[in-house]
């Protein structure tokens, strides 16, 4: 019996290896044929127009959705995943200490890790005895943050995490994700639409579009050129004052 | 045996605390309608134990259990349209099994009748009801994390199309095992009425699953004993007196 290509090891130095992916709903390609390796460690920054496919690669990715082509992770790989705002309704009885103590019980995290990991995602106490309903988008965000961390991940999938968090918190966010890449070794995917963001920590660019699709550097892919035909517009943005990756 | 024998109430208590159990997730994952109609495929099952001749409830579990497998894969296909399926194809189910079912037997099936019960029934029903609650205090942790979300779950390690497998068939169980007190019609209803009464009062997971469970529990222990008391159909008072208690929980305001 020949093993799934997906069941392969990637190469040594990479910890994620895609080739030529497609995701389709009924007649629809929203992914076509993308390709892609990432080294342990990096930062790859998924850009691109609304519509065009960035969730729907990362629920490809952790083997959500039905997809074609391989997505190969390293042995051993732990991935904590962030999605975008979810629906939930506001009277669940399910607090934030439900949500986070089911992560210990399923995971190598212990209860002894919670106060640490709360105060990395930047949370008080208090989430754990409020229903999740209850808390503001961003203190939301930061408690599935604060679940990806608790399992120690090895690699950090982020859908767009700092949607709906002031911009303390976004700076809190940023470095703490930083920290975990820079530190730990952490691979981090993130889908952002705040490209001064992506240029400052990404090390990778992957640019999603209807029609074209582009993988490189900050600065091969984020040149106005490239950002005009990815977003069919003109864009610009502010690069803060700091090191640029 | 009567409704109020020890062994009776074993039974009958241990379904309600399974239901009760259960209908809170069911009610997290707004499948409520799903779990509803899904009680409805017992009816046909039921009707065709009757002509072969095999015990009742043996066919209501037979086709509890292939109307869960039926739920599962219209839900792990297209979620548009899955409601609608389903009340398609259990709306049928209900008609056919009516059909199949006739006179006196009918009433009992659609709305229960406690009967005799022998040792092999009670055995069973134990150790059915003591299943889907140890199946929901091991999986509490993976269903709460599912329910959230399914990306999350999946990369936590959870196997969440086999976890809902898992529950649809605990469910079918459940329902299964309450289909002498409360009947095809009813059965549902005590899943969900102690569930909602507890969404409104508790705080936590905990307490939600302790509120309903109790509420399923004293509902069907006061239910059959107004039956004996007042010579009633104990399914209809189980459930009225479910109601009363989510009405009650009304007059409290809500959470903030």
């Amino acid at each position: 019996m020949t093993e799934s290509p997906d069941r392969l090891p990637p190469a040594p130095e990479h910890v994620l290896e895609v080739e030529h992916l497609s995701v389709r709903f009924g007649r629809l390609a929203v992914v076509r044929d993308l390709s892609f390796a990432l080294r342990a460690g990096s930062a790859l920054a998924v850009i691109g127009p609304n519509g065009s496919g960035k969730t729907v690669l990362f629920r490809a990715l952790v083997g959500a959705i039905p997809y074609e082509g391989t997505v190969r992770w390293a042995r051993g790989t732990r991935i904590g995943y962030v999605p975008q705002k979810l629906d939930l309704e506001r009277d669940l009885p399910i607090t934030g200490g439900d949500l986070l103590r089911a992560r210990t019980r399923l995971g190598r995290a212990t209860r002894a890790d919670l106060p640490r990991t709360l105060t990395r995602a930047g949370l008080s106490a208090d989430v754990l005895n409020r229903p999740i309903g209850t808390l503001s988008g961003g203190q939301f965000q930061r408690l599935l943050i604060a679940f990806a961390l608790l399992d120690d991940p090895t690699v950090l999938l982020l859908d767009e995490p700092t949607a709906g968090v002031d911009d303390p918190g976004q700076e809190r966010l940023n470095e703490t994700v930083r920290r975990l890449q820079v530190e730990q070794g952490v691979t981090v995917l993130l889908i952002s639409h705040d490209l001064s963001v992506v240029f400052r920590y990404a090390t990778n660019v992957l640019c999603l579009a209807r029609d074209q699709t582009c993988f490189g550097t900050p600065r091969e892919v984020l040149t106005p050129e490239i950002l005009a035909q990815v977003y069919g517009a003109p864009v610009q943005f502010h690069v803060h004052d700091g090191p640029v990756a | 045996m009567t409704a109020l024998s020890p062994s009776a109430l074993a039974l009958s208590g241990s379904m309600a605390v399974a239901a009760g159990l259960l209908g809170c997730f069911a009610l997290m994952r707004r499948m409520t309608l799903a779990a509803d109609a899904l009680s409805h495929v017992a009816l046909p099952g039921i009707g065709l134990a009757l002509l072969l001749r095999l015990h009742p409830l043996a066919g209501a579990l037979g086709a509890l259990l292939g109307g869960a497998i039926v739920v599962w894969a219209l839900e792990s296909r297209t979620r548009l349209g899955t409601e609608a399926v389903i009340g398609v194809v259990f709306s049928a189910a209900l008609a056919v099994g009516a059909l199949l079912t006739t006179g006196e037997e009918l009433m009992d099936a659609l709305f229960g009748a406690p009967g005799t019960l022998s040792r092999w029934e009670l055995v069973t029903g134990l150790a059915g009801a003591a299943a889907v609650i140890a199946f929901v205090l091991a999986a509490r942790d993976r269903l709460i994390v599912s329910l959230v979300s399914r990306e999350i779950a999946i990369t936590a390690g959870i196997r969440v199309k086999r976890l809902n497998l898992y529950y649809l068939l605990a469910f079918a169980v459940t329902i299964g095992l309450g289909l002498r007190y409360l009947g095809v019609l009813l059965m549902g209803s005590l899943a969900i009425i102690p569930a909602a009464a507890a969404r409104r009062l508790a705080r936590n997971l905990n307490e939600m699953l302790l509120i309903s469970a109790t509420v399923a529990l004293f509902s069907t222990v006061t239910g059959a004993w107004l039956a004996e008391r007042f010579h009633r159909e104990s399914g209809p008072l189980i459930v009225v007196v479910a109601a009363a208690c989510f009405l009650l929980t009304t007059l409290r305001s809500p959470r903030a």
